[in-house]
Protein backbone atom coordinates (compact mmCIF):
# COMPACT_ATOMS: atom_id res chain seq x y z
CA UNK A 1 0.00 0.00 0.00
CA UNK A 2 1.18 3.50 -0.82
CA UNK A 3 0.05 6.34 1.44
CA UNK A 4 0.53 10.08 1.03
CA UNK A 5 0.05 11.76 4.41
CA UNK A 6 -0.38 15.53 4.26
CA UNK A 7 2.54 16.02 1.88
CA UNK A 8 3.72 19.60 1.45
CA UNK A 9 6.36 20.35 -1.19
CA UNK A 10 7.69 23.79 -2.02
CA UNK A 11 10.05 24.90 -4.77
CA UNK A 12 11.29 28.31 -3.69
CA UNK A 13 8.27 30.52 -3.01
CA UNK A 14 5.88 28.21 -4.87
CA UNK A 15 3.97 25.56 -2.92
CA UNK A 16 3.27 22.71 -5.33
CA UNK A 17 1.80 20.15 -2.93
CA UNK A 18 -0.12 21.58 -0.01
CA UNK A 19 -1.34 18.81 2.26
CA UNK A 20 -1.68 16.10 -0.39
CA UNK A 21 -3.28 13.02 1.17
CA UNK A 22 -4.15 9.85 -0.76
CA UNK A 23 -4.15 6.09 -0.15
CA UNK A 24 -3.49 3.67 -3.00
CA UNK A 25 -4.78 0.19 -2.16
CA UNK A 26 -3.03 -3.00 -3.13
CA UNK A 27 -4.07 -4.35 -6.52
CA UNK A 28 -5.82 -1.24 -7.78
CA UNK A 29 -4.83 1.23 -10.46
CA UNK A 30 -5.13 4.78 -9.16
CA UNK A 31 -5.19 7.54 -11.76
CA UNK A 32 -4.13 11.01 -10.66
CA UNK A 33 -5.50 13.73 -12.93
CA UNK A 34 -5.08 17.48 -12.81
CA UNK A 35 -4.11 20.58 -14.73
CA UNK A 36 -0.56 20.94 -16.02
CA UNK A 37 1.86 22.11 -13.34
CA UNK A 38 -0.29 21.08 -10.39
CA UNK A 39 2.29 18.65 -9.00
CA UNK A 40 1.17 15.24 -10.26
CA UNK A 41 4.68 14.14 -11.31
CA UNK A 42 6.11 15.73 -8.17
CA UNK A 43 3.82 13.52 -6.08
CA UNK A 44 4.98 10.44 -8.00
CA UNK A 45 8.67 11.22 -7.44
CA UNK A 46 8.13 11.22 -3.66
CA UNK A 47 7.25 7.52 -3.78
CA UNK A 48 10.73 6.46 -4.90
CA UNK A 49 12.60 9.10 -2.94
CA UNK A 50 13.58 11.27 -5.91
CA UNK A 51 12.08 14.16 -3.93
CA UNK A 52 11.60 14.60 -0.20
CA UNK A 53 8.55 16.29 1.30
CA UNK A 54 8.95 19.53 3.25
CA UNK A 55 6.11 18.36 5.52
CA UNK A 56 4.11 15.15 5.83
CA UNK A 57 5.29 11.77 4.60
CA UNK A 58 4.90 9.10 1.94
CA UNK A 59 4.76 5.47 3.08
CA UNK A 60 5.40 2.43 0.90
CA UNK A 61 4.32 -0.77 2.66
CA UNK A 62 4.47 1.15 5.93
CA UNK A 63 8.02 2.48 5.48
CA UNK A 64 8.38 6.27 5.48
CA UNK A 65 10.35 6.86 2.27
CA UNK A 66 12.23 10.02 3.23
CA UNK A 67 13.36 8.44 6.54
CA UNK A 68 14.58 5.23 4.87
CA UNK A 69 18.32 4.53 4.94
CA UNK A 70 20.18 3.63 1.74
CA UNK A 71 19.47 -0.09 2.11
CA UNK A 72 15.75 0.44 2.76
CA UNK A 73 15.54 2.84 -0.18
CA UNK A 74 17.06 0.23 -2.50
CA UNK A 75 14.50 -2.27 -1.14
CA UNK A 76 11.64 0.14 -1.88
CA UNK A 77 12.96 0.94 -5.36
CA UNK A 78 13.33 -2.74 -6.19
CA UNK A 79 9.58 -3.09 -5.53
CA UNK A 80 8.61 -0.12 -7.68
CA UNK A 81 8.83 0.19 -11.47
CA UNK A 82 8.83 3.71 -12.87
CA UNK A 83 7.75 4.56 -16.42
CA UNK A 84 8.99 8.05 -17.25
CA UNK A 85 7.14 10.61 -19.34
CA UNK A 86 9.73 10.54 -22.13
CA UNK A 87 10.87 6.96 -21.36
CA UNK A 88 14.31 8.10 -20.08
CA UNK A 89 16.08 5.33 -21.96
CA UNK A 90 19.88 5.31 -21.82
CA UNK A 91 21.09 6.46 -25.24
CA UNK A 92 24.40 4.64 -24.95
CA UNK A 93 22.75 1.25 -24.38
CA UNK A 94 20.74 -0.99 -26.69
CA UNK A 95 17.10 -1.78 -25.97
CA UNK A 96 18.10 -5.10 -24.41
CA UNK A 97 20.73 -3.48 -22.20
CA UNK A 98 18.22 -0.86 -21.08
CA UNK A 99 15.72 -3.49 -20.02
CA UNK A 100 18.43 -5.64 -18.40
CA UNK A 101 20.01 -2.82 -16.37
CA UNK A 102 17.74 -3.13 -13.34
CA UNK A 103 18.02 -6.92 -13.41
CA UNK A 104 21.84 -6.72 -13.39
CA UNK A 105 21.57 -4.63 -10.24
CA UNK A 106 19.68 -7.52 -8.64
CA UNK A 107 22.64 -9.76 -9.58
CA UNK A 108 20.49 -12.34 -11.35
CA UNK A 109 22.18 -15.06 -13.45
CA UNK A 110 22.89 -14.12 -17.07
CA UNK A 111 20.43 -16.66 -18.51
CA UNK A 112 17.64 -15.47 -16.25
CA UNK A 113 18.31 -11.86 -17.27
CA UNK A 114 18.11 -12.78 -20.96
CA UNK A 115 14.86 -14.65 -20.36
CA UNK A 116 13.25 -11.83 -18.43
CA UNK A 117 14.32 -9.24 -21.00
CA UNK A 118 12.78 -11.31 -23.80
CA UNK A 119 9.56 -11.82 -21.79
CA UNK A 120 9.23 -8.14 -20.95
CA UNK A 121 9.76 -7.08 -24.56
CA UNK A 122 7.23 -9.69 -25.72
CA UNK A 123 4.71 -8.31 -23.21
CA UNK A 124 4.91 -4.89 -24.90
CA UNK A 125 4.92 -6.43 -28.41
CA UNK A 126 8.55 -5.52 -29.06
CA UNK A 127 10.05 -9.00 -29.12
CA UNK A 128 13.32 -9.24 -31.06
CA UNK A 129 14.29 -5.58 -30.67
CA UNK A 130 17.02 -6.25 -28.09
CA UNK A 131 19.84 -5.08 -30.34
CA UNK A 132 18.20 -1.87 -31.55
CA UNK A 133 19.24 1.54 -30.22
CA UNK A 134 16.79 3.94 -28.55
CA UNK A 135 17.52 6.54 -31.26
CA UNK A 136 16.11 4.14 -33.86
CA UNK A 137 12.72 3.88 -32.11
CA UNK A 138 9.57 6.00 -32.42
CA UNK A 139 8.14 7.83 -29.40
CA UNK A 140 5.54 5.12 -28.82
CA UNK A 141 8.11 2.34 -29.06
CA UNK A 142 10.39 4.15 -26.61
CA UNK A 143 7.54 4.35 -24.11
CA UNK A 144 6.89 0.64 -24.56
CA UNK A 145 10.56 -0.11 -23.90
CA UNK A 146 10.28 2.06 -20.79
CA UNK A 147 7.30 -0.05 -19.72
CA UNK A 148 9.24 -3.26 -20.47
CA UNK A 149 12.14 -2.00 -18.33
CA UNK A 150 9.71 -1.50 -15.45
CA UNK A 151 7.85 -4.82 -15.74
CA UNK A 152 11.07 -6.84 -16.21
CA UNK A 153 11.80 -6.17 -12.52
CA UNK A 154 8.51 -7.89 -11.64
CA UNK A 155 7.66 -5.03 -9.33
CA UNK A 156 4.84 -4.81 -6.84
CA UNK A 157 4.01 -1.27 -7.94
CA UNK A 158 4.32 0.51 -11.28
CA UNK A 159 4.26 4.30 -11.53
CA UNK A 160 3.33 5.76 -14.92
CA UNK A 161 4.22 9.42 -15.51
CA UNK A 162 2.00 10.68 -18.34
CA UNK A 163 2.36 7.48 -20.38
CA UNK A 164 0.27 8.66 -23.35
CA UNK A 165 1.36 12.30 -23.59
CA UNK A 166 2.52 13.22 -27.08
CA UNK A 167 1.26 10.04 -28.72
CA UNK A 168 -1.36 9.69 -31.45
CA UNK A 169 -4.76 8.25 -30.38
CA UNK A 170 -4.06 4.76 -31.70
CA UNK A 171 -0.65 4.50 -30.03
CA UNK A 172 -2.19 5.90 -26.84
CA UNK A 173 -4.79 3.12 -26.95
CA UNK A 174 -2.00 0.58 -27.41
CA UNK A 175 -0.18 1.93 -24.33
CA UNK A 176 -3.46 1.81 -22.35
CA UNK A 177 -3.96 -1.81 -23.38
CA UNK A 178 -0.39 -2.65 -22.34
CA UNK A 179 -0.95 -1.07 -18.92
CA UNK A 180 -4.08 -3.17 -18.45
CA UNK A 181 -2.17 -6.25 -19.66
CA UNK A 182 0.67 -5.58 -17.21
CA UNK A 183 -1.82 -5.37 -14.35
CA UNK A 184 -3.60 -8.57 -15.37
CA UNK A 185 -0.39 -10.56 -16.00
CA UNK A 186 1.60 -9.33 -13.02
CA UNK A 187 -1.11 -8.26 -10.58
CA UNK A 188 0.69 -5.02 -9.85
CA UNK A 189 -0.65 -1.94 -8.12
CA UNK A 190 -0.45 1.02 -10.46
CA UNK A 191 -0.42 4.79 -10.15
CA UNK A 192 -0.99 6.63 -13.41
CA UNK A 193 -0.44 10.37 -13.72
CA UNK A 194 -2.23 11.75 -16.76
CA UNK A 195 -4.53 14.42 -18.14
CA UNK A 196 -5.76 12.10 -20.88
CA UNK A 197 -9.30 11.29 -19.66
CA UNK A 198 -9.84 8.48 -22.17
CA UNK A 199 -6.75 6.78 -20.80
CA UNK A 200 -7.87 7.47 -17.22
CA UNK A 201 -11.28 5.83 -17.79
CA UNK A 202 -9.67 2.84 -19.55
CA UNK A 203 -6.96 1.92 -17.04
CA UNK A 204 -8.22 3.35 -13.75
CA UNK A 205 -10.06 1.67 -10.90
CA UNK A 206 -10.20 4.95 -9.01
CA UNK A 207 -9.43 8.50 -10.06
CA UNK A 208 -8.13 11.33 -7.86
CA UNK A 209 -8.08 14.93 -9.02
CA UNK A 210 -5.17 17.03 -7.77
CA UNK A 211 -6.02 20.70 -7.49
CA UNK A 212 -4.23 23.51 -5.67
CA UNK A 213 -1.79 21.04 -4.14
CA UNK A 214 -4.34 18.67 -2.62
CA UNK A 215 -6.93 16.10 -3.65
CA UNK A 216 -10.07 17.83 -4.86
CA UNK A 217 -12.05 14.62 -5.31
CA UNK A 218 -11.31 10.90 -5.32
CA UNK A 219 -13.67 8.16 -6.44
CA UNK A 220 -14.36 5.32 -8.80
CA UNK A 221 -14.49 5.98 -12.51
CA UNK A 222 -18.30 6.10 -12.38
CA UNK A 223 -18.28 8.49 -9.42
CA UNK A 224 -15.93 10.84 -11.20
CA UNK A 225 -17.96 10.67 -14.41
CA UNK A 226 -21.09 11.63 -12.42
CA UNK A 227 -19.47 14.33 -10.28
CA UNK A 228 -21.13 17.70 -9.85
CA UNK A 229 -17.94 19.42 -8.66
CA UNK A 230 -17.50 22.31 -11.15
CA UNK A 231 -13.69 22.08 -11.25
CA UNK A 232 -13.65 18.33 -11.81
CA UNK A 233 -16.46 18.57 -14.36
CA UNK A 234 -14.67 21.24 -16.35
CA UNK A 235 -11.47 19.17 -16.35
CA UNK A 236 -13.00 15.86 -17.38
CA UNK A 237 -15.11 17.50 -20.06
CA UNK A 238 -12.21 19.65 -21.26
CA UNK A 239 -14.39 22.77 -21.39
CA UNK A 240 -12.52 26.03 -22.04
CA UNK A 241 -15.36 28.18 -20.58
CA UNK A 242 -15.30 29.82 -17.15
CA UNK A 243 -11.54 30.23 -17.40
CA UNK A 244 -11.68 33.40 -15.33
CA UNK A 245 -13.60 31.70 -12.56
CA UNK A 246 -11.20 28.77 -12.69
CA UNK A 247 -8.18 31.03 -12.58
CA UNK A 248 -9.56 32.54 -9.38
CA UNK A 249 -9.97 29.08 -7.91
CA UNK A 250 -6.39 28.15 -8.86
CA UNK B 1 1.86 47.93 10.29
CA UNK B 2 5.44 46.95 11.10
CA UNK B 3 8.20 49.32 10.03
CA UNK B 4 10.34 48.14 7.12
CA UNK B 5 14.06 47.65 7.53
CA UNK B 6 15.01 48.12 3.88
CA UNK B 7 14.03 50.72 1.35
CA UNK B 8 13.61 49.53 -2.22
CA UNK B 9 15.25 52.46 -4.03
CA UNK B 10 17.97 54.12 -1.97
CA UNK B 11 18.41 56.98 -4.44
CA UNK B 12 14.79 58.07 -4.52
CA UNK B 13 13.92 60.94 -2.24
CA UNK B 14 11.87 60.48 -0.16
CA UNK B 15 11.76 56.69 -0.09
CA UNK B 16 8.42 54.99 -0.62
CA UNK B 17 7.93 54.39 3.10
CA UNK B 18 8.41 58.07 3.90
CA UNK B 19 8.31 58.75 7.62
CA UNK B 20 7.48 55.10 8.32
CA UNK B 21 11.04 54.05 7.41
CA UNK B 22 13.35 53.06 10.24
CA UNK B 23 16.35 54.46 8.38
CA UNK B 24 16.72 58.18 8.70
CA UNK B 25 18.73 59.08 5.62
CA UNK B 26 19.40 58.03 2.04
CA UNK B 27 22.97 57.16 3.03
CA UNK B 28 21.66 54.79 5.68
CA UNK B 29 19.35 53.23 3.09
CA UNK B 30 22.26 52.71 0.69
CA UNK B 31 24.38 51.19 3.43
CA UNK B 32 21.57 48.84 4.43
CA UNK B 33 21.15 47.67 0.85
CA UNK B 34 24.88 47.08 0.45
CA UNK B 35 24.94 45.11 3.70
CA UNK B 36 21.95 43.06 2.57
CA UNK B 37 23.61 42.32 -0.77
CA UNK B 38 26.84 41.27 0.96
CA UNK B 39 25.00 38.98 3.36
CA UNK B 40 23.07 37.48 0.45
CA UNK B 41 26.32 36.87 -1.49
CA UNK B 42 27.96 35.35 1.59
CA UNK B 43 25.02 33.00 2.16
CA UNK B 44 25.12 32.02 -1.53
CA UNK B 45 28.86 31.35 -1.30
CA UNK B 46 28.46 29.17 1.80
CA UNK B 47 25.64 27.23 0.12
CA UNK B 48 27.77 26.74 -2.99
CA UNK B 49 30.74 25.48 -0.97
CA UNK B 50 28.39 23.21 0.98
CA UNK B 51 26.99 21.66 -2.22
CA UNK B 52 30.49 20.95 -3.55
CA UNK B 53 31.59 19.49 -0.20
CA UNK B 54 28.53 17.27 -0.10
CA UNK B 55 29.25 16.11 -3.66
CA UNK B 56 32.83 15.18 -2.72
CA UNK B 57 31.47 13.25 0.26
CA UNK B 58 29.07 11.35 -2.00
CA UNK B 59 31.94 10.46 -4.34
CA UNK B 60 34.01 9.15 -1.42
CA UNK B 61 31.06 7.09 -0.13
CA UNK B 62 30.47 5.63 -3.61
CA UNK B 63 34.00 4.23 -3.97
CA UNK B 64 33.25 0.94 -2.11
CA UNK B 65 30.44 0.21 -4.64
CA UNK B 66 33.02 -1.53 -6.87
CA UNK B 67 30.49 -3.74 -8.65
CA UNK B 68 28.81 -0.68 -10.13
CA UNK B 69 31.77 1.45 -11.17
CA UNK B 70 34.42 -1.13 -12.12
CA UNK B 71 32.86 -2.31 -15.44
CA UNK B 72 32.39 1.30 -16.54
CA UNK B 73 35.85 2.53 -15.51
CA UNK B 74 37.56 0.65 -18.36
CA UNK B 75 35.24 2.25 -20.92
CA UNK B 76 35.91 5.70 -19.46
CA UNK B 77 39.69 5.12 -19.47
CA UNK B 78 39.48 4.56 -23.20
CA UNK B 79 37.16 7.51 -23.83
CA UNK B 80 38.91 10.03 -21.57
CA UNK B 81 42.47 8.75 -21.88
CA UNK B 82 43.25 6.77 -25.02
CA UNK B 83 40.99 8.88 -27.23
CA UNK B 84 42.72 12.06 -25.98
CA UNK B 85 46.21 10.93 -26.98
CA UNK B 86 46.14 12.29 -30.58
CA UNK B 87 45.15 15.81 -29.44
CA UNK B 88 47.73 15.77 -26.67
CA UNK B 89 50.54 14.58 -28.94
CA UNK B 90 49.67 17.13 -31.62
CA UNK B 91 50.00 19.96 -29.09
CA UNK B 92 53.17 18.48 -27.62
CA UNK B 93 54.88 18.13 -31.00
CA UNK B 94 54.51 21.79 -31.90
CA UNK B 95 55.38 22.86 -28.36
CA UNK B 96 58.64 20.91 -28.65
CA UNK B 97 59.54 22.55 -31.95
CA UNK B 98 58.89 26.05 -30.61
CA UNK B 99 60.70 25.33 -27.34
CA UNK B 100 63.90 24.31 -29.15
CA UNK B 101 63.86 27.38 -31.35
CA UNK B 102 63.05 29.70 -28.44
CA UNK B 103 65.88 28.24 -26.36
CA UNK B 104 68.34 28.65 -29.19
CA UNK B 105 67.21 32.23 -29.84
CA UNK B 106 67.49 33.16 -26.15
CA UNK B 107 70.86 31.56 -25.46
CA UNK B 108 72.77 32.33 -28.62
CA UNK B 109 76.16 33.87 -27.77
CA UNK B 110 75.61 33.82 -24.02
CA UNK B 111 75.15 30.20 -22.96
CA UNK B 112 76.55 26.98 -24.47
CA UNK B 113 74.10 25.70 -27.07
CA UNK B 114 73.66 22.30 -25.40
CA UNK B 115 71.59 24.15 -22.78
CA UNK B 116 68.80 23.94 -25.37
CA UNK B 117 68.35 20.34 -24.17
CA UNK B 118 68.26 21.47 -20.55
CA UNK B 119 65.67 24.15 -21.27
CA UNK B 120 63.50 21.84 -23.35
CA UNK B 121 63.63 18.99 -20.83
CA UNK B 122 62.84 21.12 -17.81
CA UNK B 123 60.12 23.20 -19.49
CA UNK B 124 58.39 20.16 -21.00
CA UNK B 125 58.40 17.93 -17.93
CA UNK B 126 57.77 20.56 -15.27
CA UNK B 127 55.35 22.94 -16.92
CA UNK B 128 54.36 22.93 -20.55
CA UNK B 129 53.35 19.29 -21.05
CA UNK B 130 51.16 19.17 -17.93
CA UNK B 131 49.59 22.62 -18.28
CA UNK B 132 49.06 22.81 -22.05
CA UNK B 133 47.78 19.24 -22.20
CA UNK B 134 45.64 19.87 -19.12
CA UNK B 135 44.07 22.97 -20.67
CA UNK B 136 43.41 21.16 -23.95
CA UNK B 137 41.84 18.20 -22.17
CA UNK B 138 39.80 20.55 -19.99
CA UNK B 139 38.11 21.62 -23.19
CA UNK B 140 37.75 18.16 -24.64
CA UNK B 141 36.92 16.11 -21.54
CA UNK B 142 35.35 18.72 -19.27
CA UNK B 143 32.84 19.79 -21.91
CA UNK B 144 32.18 16.18 -22.93
CA UNK B 145 31.41 15.03 -19.39
CA UNK B 146 29.29 18.07 -18.51
CA UNK B 147 27.24 17.85 -21.72
CA UNK B 148 26.70 14.09 -21.43
CA UNK B 149 25.71 14.12 -17.77
CA UNK B 150 23.73 17.34 -18.24
CA UNK B 151 21.70 15.73 -21.01
CA UNK B 152 21.14 12.68 -18.83
CA UNK B 153 19.95 14.94 -16.03
CA UNK B 154 17.45 16.95 -18.08
CA UNK B 155 16.07 13.85 -19.85
CA UNK B 156 15.50 12.09 -16.49
CA UNK B 157 18.06 9.36 -17.22
CA UNK B 158 19.74 10.11 -13.88
CA UNK B 159 16.37 9.75 -12.12
CA UNK B 160 15.83 6.49 -14.02
CA UNK B 161 19.15 5.16 -12.69
CA UNK B 162 18.00 5.91 -9.14
CA UNK B 163 14.66 4.17 -9.64
CA UNK B 164 16.59 1.11 -10.86
CA UNK B 165 18.33 1.14 -7.44
CA UNK B 166 21.69 2.41 -8.75
CA UNK B 167 23.63 5.17 -7.07
CA UNK B 168 24.22 7.69 -9.92
CA UNK B 169 27.49 8.78 -8.33
CA UNK B 170 28.81 5.19 -8.39
CA UNK B 171 27.51 4.66 -11.92
CA UNK B 172 28.47 7.96 -13.55
CA UNK B 173 30.98 9.90 -11.46
CA UNK B 174 33.42 7.41 -9.91
CA UNK B 175 34.37 5.71 -13.24
CA UNK B 176 35.10 9.09 -14.85
CA UNK B 177 37.11 10.43 -11.91
CA UNK B 178 39.15 7.24 -11.65
CA UNK B 179 39.77 7.30 -15.40
CA UNK B 180 40.97 10.90 -15.08
CA UNK B 181 43.27 10.11 -12.15
CA UNK B 182 44.81 7.11 -13.91
CA UNK B 183 44.94 8.24 -17.54
CA UNK B 184 46.01 11.88 -17.20
CA UNK B 185 49.53 11.03 -15.96
CA UNK B 186 49.93 8.58 -18.84
CA UNK B 187 48.75 11.06 -21.47
CA UNK B 188 50.85 13.88 -20.01
CA UNK B 189 53.96 11.66 -19.79
CA UNK B 190 53.48 10.84 -23.48
CA UNK B 191 53.11 14.55 -24.18
CA UNK B 192 56.34 15.41 -22.40
CA UNK B 193 58.21 12.66 -24.25
CA UNK B 194 56.77 13.78 -27.59
CA UNK B 195 57.68 17.39 -26.91
CA UNK B 196 61.30 16.42 -26.15
CA UNK B 197 61.55 14.16 -29.20
CA UNK B 198 60.29 16.89 -31.54
CA UNK B 199 62.61 19.44 -29.89
CA UNK B 200 65.53 17.07 -30.44
CA UNK B 201 64.52 16.59 -34.08
CA UNK B 202 64.29 20.37 -34.53
CA UNK B 203 67.67 20.86 -32.90
CA UNK B 204 69.23 18.37 -35.28
CA UNK B 205 67.62 19.80 -38.40
CA UNK B 206 67.47 23.53 -37.76
CA UNK B 207 70.06 24.28 -35.06
CA UNK B 208 73.77 23.58 -34.99
CA UNK B 209 73.36 20.92 -32.30
CA UNK B 210 74.30 17.23 -32.25
CA UNK B 211 72.44 14.42 -30.53
CA UNK B 212 75.16 13.94 -27.85
CA UNK B 213 75.03 17.67 -27.02
CA UNK B 214 71.24 17.66 -26.82
CA UNK B 215 71.25 14.60 -24.52
CA UNK B 216 74.04 16.13 -22.46
CA UNK B 217 71.88 19.22 -21.96
CA UNK B 218 68.89 17.17 -20.87
CA UNK B 219 70.94 15.15 -18.37
CA UNK B 220 72.84 18.14 -17.01
CA UNK B 221 70.36 19.26 -14.37
CA UNK B 222 67.95 16.31 -14.55
CA UNK B 223 66.40 15.14 -11.27
CA UNK B 224 63.81 12.42 -10.70
CA UNK B 225 61.70 15.16 -9.13
CA UNK B 226 61.26 16.60 -12.62
CA UNK B 227 59.24 13.51 -13.51
CA UNK B 228 57.17 13.01 -10.39
CA UNK B 229 56.45 16.72 -10.06
CA UNK B 230 54.88 16.68 -13.52
CA UNK B 231 52.97 13.50 -12.74
CA UNK B 232 51.62 14.88 -9.45
CA UNK B 233 50.29 17.86 -11.38
CA UNK B 234 48.81 15.53 -14.00
CA UNK B 235 46.95 13.48 -11.36
CA UNK B 236 45.54 16.63 -9.76
CA UNK B 237 44.47 18.03 -13.14
CA UNK B 238 42.78 14.76 -14.07
CA UNK B 239 40.87 14.64 -10.81
CA UNK B 240 39.87 18.29 -10.97
CA UNK B 241 38.67 18.27 -14.59
CA UNK B 242 36.56 15.12 -14.18
CA UNK B 243 35.10 16.17 -10.82
CA UNK B 244 34.17 19.60 -12.17
CA UNK B 245 32.65 18.11 -15.33
CA UNK B 246 30.57 15.64 -13.29
CA UNK B 247 29.45 18.21 -10.70
CA UNK B 248 28.46 20.80 -13.30
CA UNK B 249 26.78 18.15 -15.48
CA UNK B 250 24.70 16.66 -12.67
CA UNK B 251 23.69 20.16 -11.52
CA UNK B 252 22.28 21.02 -14.97
CA UNK B 253 18.82 22.54 -15.14
CA UNK B 254 16.75 23.91 -17.98
CA UNK B 255 16.95 21.80 -21.15
CA UNK B 256 19.24 22.41 -24.12
CA UNK B 257 20.23 25.89 -22.96
CA UNK B 258 21.18 24.50 -19.57
CA UNK B 259 23.30 21.77 -21.16
CA UNK B 260 25.16 24.35 -23.27
CA UNK B 261 25.76 26.50 -20.20
CA UNK B 262 27.00 23.47 -18.26
CA UNK B 263 29.53 22.58 -20.97
CA UNK B 264 30.85 26.14 -21.08
CA UNK B 265 31.05 26.41 -17.30
CA UNK B 266 32.88 23.10 -17.02
CA UNK B 267 35.60 24.28 -19.42
CA UNK B 268 35.98 27.69 -17.78
CA UNK B 269 36.05 26.34 -14.21
CA UNK B 270 38.49 23.57 -15.20
CA UNK B 271 40.87 26.03 -16.88
CA UNK B 272 40.81 28.30 -13.84
CA UNK B 273 41.41 25.41 -11.44
CA UNK B 274 44.29 24.08 -13.55
CA UNK B 275 46.09 27.41 -13.33
CA UNK B 276 45.42 27.66 -9.59
CA UNK B 277 46.68 24.10 -9.02
CA UNK B 278 49.73 24.83 -11.18
CA UNK B 279 50.64 27.74 -8.93
CA UNK B 280 49.82 25.73 -5.79
CA UNK B 281 52.17 22.87 -6.71
CA UNK B 282 54.91 25.32 -7.69
CA UNK B 283 54.69 27.02 -4.30
CA UNK B 284 54.48 23.81 -2.28
CA UNK B 285 56.79 21.41 -4.14
CA UNK B 286 59.50 23.44 -5.91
Amino acid sequence: MIEFGGVVKRFGPKTVLDGFTLDVRDGETMVIIGFSGTGKSVALKHIVGLLEPDEGDVRVDGVVVHEADRHQLIEIRSRVGYVFQFAALFDSMTVGENVALGLRRQRLPHDEIQLRVAEALELVDLGGTENQWPAELSGGMRKRVGLARAVALRPRYILYDEPTTGLDPVTSAVIDALMVRAREHLGVTGIVVTHDMRSAYTVGDRIAMLFKGRVRQVGTVDEIRATDDPVVRQFIEGRPDDTNALAELM
Amino acid sequence: MSRPLVVVDPVAEPCEWGSACLLSSRAACSLALVQLALVSRAVGLVESVGRKGRFLGEVARAVPDVGTWAPRAIVQMRRLGADSVPVALYIAAFTGIVLALLASYTMTGAVPVYFVGTFVGKASMLELAPVLTGLALAGRIGANIAAELGTMRVTEQVDALETLAYNPVSFLVVPRVLAGLIMFPIVIALSAATSIVFAWFTALQLLDLSTPDFVKGIRLFYQTKDVWYGLVKAVSFGGAITLIGCFVGLSTRGGAEGVGRAATNAVVYSAVIILVLDAFWAVTLL
